[in-house]
């Protein structure tokens, strides 16, 4: 069945998007990951212009966080307060991204920077991902208790200045690794069209030692607004975002995501990352082949009047 | 998906009044003209791609012309016109980049020919080329004047062929087909991307391979239904836009989890 995108302008089949839309949800379901880097090379992919990919992954995003903060709020696992201080952070990030997206807009380099920044980073954050899991996995078959790093101990970022306390969290931190770190997501998040959190967890994590239960929870809050602006500021300024396509892919997205949180809790951690860094590499490298093959077509057409 | 489908506008029967009192021995002028019944045509969301079917007339045909199949005509439906950039992809340390680039002024968004023969058969390349006749032909103007002929030409032939790829730019030879000695019939095809605007439909009468007359007529084309105003809303009220995108989100978000909830 035929649908026409009002805003991709171009004619698509709602089960391949619904499909699509399941697919990537049942993995974030699985994986406790938003899905937007997953969903939009996916759309791209599917031949939709990057430039909407990217504020309709951004608006799909929204629903599949706001789903995932509803059960974490029901169980607590929320910092309100490290969440409202990375959102200041991602207001600022995102608006710096949404200029440098209509910029590189005009200069027809928007398609290829989204594409290496997605290659740079899928392919770090993957990369990482697969040798700690794959030591992880290995360290549990030779059956030697994993090494714990200390807790307490500290790096440089508890150094800084302009301490801040946030009790839920149990962390007395700088705020301006905070505010740096929401405001890195946030600019991602207006170029990219990804909620982020793939980055978000393990710098949460590792950087600021926040407690891991109420990790998720709190990037995925944080993640609903910046989210939601980066969509809000694209609609006004670009007009890239598509909700009929938006809501196809969250359709099929918030359908998926249940069933995959099920299918996770069967699966064993270091199992689950292993197979996530494998899918996030496998991103990457399709994009990345994409950029030194010599496209069909060397000569593309733009409309000059944007902007 | 619907299939294409025929726009079939009316005749305009213009050729009754090619009883044109005979006053004098010199024969009369011929004469083309081309009518739609409709000014408008509204596409709606399933638009995968039509043939828009054009009648015409000729004026006055010299009987002995016609019986012998000289006259020719060419129908051209001209897109609204609009500047284009043209990119060129380079490899830049492996990476293919877009490097060089060329803006056209007043570049029409589709053109769509008919013709009675292959235009080759029908009058000389210079005659077209007069003419602004034939998408090889069409004129792109540059938007910056300083650049190299050749960098011009290479980009002119790149925008041709793309336009010709995506099937805005479209030839259907033998498109135009005589019904009778005056009357013709020309089915020029709608891309399924075809953009909307004002579209010109231009008819050109070639007698022996000799252009003889022109005529032409406007067509809007728009599109319909939900789609289109989802698209109007989008442009004209995109902060409301974007609040319903995610006010739709956060609903949609909201009722996955009550409906699916597994927890």
């Amino acid at each position: 069945m035929g649908i026409y995108l009002p805003i991709a302008e171009i004619s698509v089949n709602v089960f391949v998007l619904l499909a699509m839309g399941a697919a990537v949800g049942f993995l974030s379901g699985m994986f406790g990951v938003g899905g937007g880097f997953l969903i939009t090379p996916l759309l791209i992919f599917y031949n939709i212009p990057p430039a909407i990919a990217v504020a309709t992954g951004a608006n799909q995003v929204i629903a599949s966080s706001f789903s995932g903060v509803l059960s974490h709020m029901k169980r607590g696992t929320l910092d309100f307060k490290l969440g409202g201080v990375l959102l200041a952070g991602g207001i600022v990030g995102s608006t710096g991204g949404i200029f440098v997206f209509a910029f590189l807009r005009r200069l027809g380099q928007l398609d290829l920077f989204i594409s290496l920044l997605y290659v740079v980073l899928l392919g770090t954050v993957g990369g990482l991902m697969l040798v700690e899991s794959v030591n992880a996995l290995r360290a549990t078959r030779s059956g030697a208790a994993p090494v714990l790093k200390k807790s307490g101990q500290h790096n440089w970022i508890h150094r800084l200045p302009l301490k801040m306390r946030f009790r839920a969290s149990k962390l007395f931190v700088s705020v301006i690794p905070v505010l740096g770190l929401g405001a890195g997501i946030g600019f991602l998040s207006s170029i990219m069209g990804v909620g982020g959190g793939f980055i978000m967890v393990p710098a949460l994590i590792y950087l600021l030692k926040v407690p891991t239960n109420v990790v998720i929870g709190t990037s995925l809050f944080q993640i609903i607004f910046t989210s939601a602006y980066t969509t809000l500021v694209h609609a006004t300024t670009n007009q890239t975002v598509d909700v009929v396509l938006a809501f196809l892919l969250m359709a099929g997205g918030v359908a998926g995501a249940q069933y995959g949180a099920k299918a996770g809790q069967r699966l064993r951690g270091e199992q689950l990352r292993a197979l996530l860094a494998l899918l996030v590499l496998a991103v990457a490298i399709r994009l990345a082949i994409d950029l030194f093959v010599t496209p069909p077509n060397l000569y593309s057409l733009s409309s000059a009047g944007l902007n | 998906m619907t299939g294409p489908k025929a726009f079939a506008t009316a005749i305009l029967l213009s050729l009754l009044t090619a009883t044109v009192p005979a006053k004098a021995q010199t024969p009369p002028v011929e004469g083309i003209q081309i009518g739609l019944s409709t000014d408008n045509v509204s596409i709606t969301a399933g638009f995968s791609g039509a043939d828009l079917t054009i009648f015409g007339s000729l004026e006055n045909p010299d009987p002995l012309v016609a019986r012998q199949g000289r006259y020719d005509v060419i129908v051209v439906l001209e897109g609204p016109p609009r500047p284009v950039v043209v990119r060129r992809k380079d490899r830049v340390l492996g990476v293919w980049v877009n490097l060089e680039s060329e803006t056209f002024e007043n570049v029409p968004m589709s053109y769509s020919v008919a013709t009675t023969r292959p235009l080759q058969d029908i009058t000389e390349p210079n005659s077209y080329r007069q003419l602004s006749l034939g998408a090889s032909n069409l004129y792109m103007q540059p938007a910056d004047d300083g650049d190299s002929p050749a960098t011009i030409e290479e980009f002119t032939a790149a925008l041709r062929s793309r336009k010709t790829a995506t099937g805005l730019y479209s030839e259907n030879v033998g498109g135009v087909q005589f019904l009778s000695q005056n009357l013709f019939r020309a089915t020029v095809r709608l891309a399924p991307n075809v953009p909307v605007g004002t579209h010109k439909a231009r008819a050109f009468l070639f007698k022996s391979g000799v252009f003889i007359k022109e005529s032409s007529a406007q067509l809007e084309i728009r599109k319909s239904g939900f789609e289109q105003s989802i698209f109007r809303v989008a442009h004209n009220y995109s902060f409301l836009y974007g609040v319903f995108a995610i006010s739709l989100a956060m609903l949609t978000g909201w009722l996955g989890r009550v409906i699916f909830r597994k927890d």
